[in-house]
């Protein structure tokens, strides 16, 4: 492609310590992500895609490799890369639905009075939420305060959206309704996002492209496409699940025949 | 299986409008909305105590060992118009709030230390862990001797009574802020006090009420104590010294009359002011139940 990726991951490696152990949580990533992407992170519990989300958040360095938003290496967290949680604790519990958005737009010193005001109030508008505006988060559900969380991130209007698994706690009725919900906004607004999740048909329906990652430590597999959105629900969905579900489990059918002819 | 499923047919239905049915909703009764109410039951036993007090103190007849309850308050009564015990409850307060001020200040201090560097907790858990099960009062001879007798000895062992608790629960709290509240701040790029002002306390607020709350508790506790041992201070003493002084003179109602202030005292701060706090933060925040 012509234009420089938004985002340049390149030969990144992660590693965290536990209490007694180093783990090596990603080996030598790279993936470009450019503006207008849903891009979604794929693989198996413990393939690292969380951890590299928080290092792409800013919150854990690369030993190897570096990590380039626009050109400039990113260190530390910052407002030009919003976090999504799936954890319903991210929203401020002393703040109202209104309030939280507009402290991240206040706190970072992006707008003030006012203006920022204005802002959550449309974002607010944006996920559906405006008759909660003045609601302490204990009082809505799981789905309203993923909504606000939200619209938290898209108010600040950051380079790119990180979202780490949004969705994961939600249920599943409640779940395809925010899948749903996040493809009109980007209709909206078309803004960047890298999406980490662990389950296929989510990927195939949010993203426009997929990584794909192996477990222990994660490696890039392959970097697919994923169907036109209208497509998403069909017979060549079913296929690209297979065929995605084939790449990411075929080492470990080997490993379970090795582990039991030993 | 197969079977069954064909035999069993599939049935489909309209859920029937509410208004068909009885009762939805409907009030409690009069009586259970009132046996509700915390304050009403809490009263009820308040009175069924004066009562019990009243009945014991006039079979016992024996005004020096155990007044009535009516004599109390009656002593009470006087004391508010005329006896100086308003003054002398407002003494004891105004050198309660210089202590529980600066232990807060110097805790805040300590905690803020702690949290910014693993040296600093260290400290703080050393200090509080040797301070903490340390009686305040059995600091005052040595206050006495380093401060003289007046405010400063007061003030000082108040300190020493309200920053421990204050300090350690601060600290509790801050270390069970969740990781994700910490990521979200750090994610607006706030760093160093701001963070900690606009992060870390409100999301441990809970826990640092309740430090409020003991060493309030505390310093109340200690500073009657310690009027009890010194009594008078610049001309002036407090509550403290207002009991003792009337045991001497065998004054046995105005004893009765000064515990009395301390109790309404400890009860206010607790159920008017701590409460409100409690109502207006932690509770509206759903924080706590």
């Amino acid at each position: 492609m012509a234009t420089d990726p938004l985002l340049d991951v390149r030969g990144v490696t992660l590693q965290y310590k536990t209490k007694d152990h180093l783990v090596t949580a990603t080996y030598r990533v790279d993936f470009h992500v450019f503006r207008s992407d849903r891009f979604v992170v794929l693989g198996p519990s413990g393939c690292g895609k969380s951890t590299l989300l928080k290092a792409v958040g800013g919150y854990l360095n690369p030993v190897e490799g570096e990590i380039r938003l626009k050109g400039h290496e990113v260190t530390r967290p910052g407002p030009d890369r919003m976090m999504v949680f799936q954890e319903f604790d991210q929203l401020l519990p002393w703040k109202t639905v209104k309030e939280n958005v507009m402290f991240a737009l206040t706190a970072t010193g992006k707008l003030a009075g006012r203006s920022a005001e204005n802002k959550a109030l449309e974002y607010i508008a944006k996920v559906k939420l405006s008759k909660f505006a003045d609601s302490f988060p204990h009082t809505l559900s799981g789905g309203m305060k993923q909504r606000v969380a939200i619209a938290r991130g898209m108010a600040m209007e950051p380079d790119i959206l990180l979202m780490d698994e949004p969705f994961a706690a939600l249920d599943a009725l409640t779940r395809r309704k925010m899948q749903d919900e996040l493809l009109q906004l980007w209709d909206d607004t078309h803004f960047t996002v890298l999406f980490v999740t662990h389950s296929i048909p989510e990927a195939i329906k949010i993203g426009s492209r997929i990584l794909l990652l192996s477990p222990h430590p994660g490696q890039v597999k392959a970097e697919i496409n994923s169907l036109p959105r209208q497509e998403s629900d069909g017979d060549e969905a079913k296929a690209l699940e297979q065929k995605i579900h084939t790449m990411l489990f075929a080492d470990e059918v080997e490993e379970e025949a090795e582990h039991s002819h030993g | 299986m197969a079977d069954t499923q064909a035999l069993r047919p599939e049935l489909y239905r309209d859920p029937v409008d509410a208004s068909h049915f009885g009762v939805v909703e409907k009030p409690l009764s009069t009586w259970e909305r009132i046996y509700n109410v915390a304050a009403v039951r809490k009263i009820f036993i308040l009175v069924a105590l004066a009562a019990i007090w009243e009945l014991y103190a006039r079979l016992l007849n024996n005004p020096l060992l155990f007044p009535t309850f009516t004599s109390t308050i009656e002593a009470f009564v006087q004391g508010l118009f005329g006896g100086g015990l308003l003054g002398k409850a407002w003494t004891s307060i105004k050198v309660l709030l210089m202590g529980y001020s600066a232990g807060i200040a110097l805790a805040a201090l300590l905690t803020v230390i702690a949290i910014t560097s693993r040296i600093g907790t260290d400290f703080l858990e050393t200090l509080t862990s040797m301070f903490n099960p340390l009686p305040a009062i059995a600091l005052l001879p040595l206050a006495l001797i380093w401060f003289g007798l007046g405010n400063g000895s007061l003030v000082f062992v108040l300190i020493h009574s309200v920053l421990w608790a204050v300090a350690l629960n601060t600290h509790s709290g801050f270390l069970s802020v969740s990781n994700t509240m910490r990521m979200v701040g750090r994610n607006y790029g706030l760093r160093g006090l701001s963070y900690v002002g606009r992060i870390l306390i409100p999301a441990a607020f809970p826990s640092i009420l309740t430090g409020l709350k003991i060493g309030w508790a505390f310093a109340w506790r200690t500073l009657i104590a310690a009027e009890l041992v010194f009594g008078v201070s610049s001309g002036s003493g407090g509550l403290g010294w207002f009991i003792y002084e009337n045991k001497n003179q065998l004054e046995i109602p105005n004893v009765f009359a000064g515990l009395f202030t301390v109790i309404v005292i400890g009860l206010l701060v607790e159920n008017v002011i701590f409460r409100t706090v409690e109502a207006r933060t932690v509770r509206r925040w759903g924080m706590q139940s």
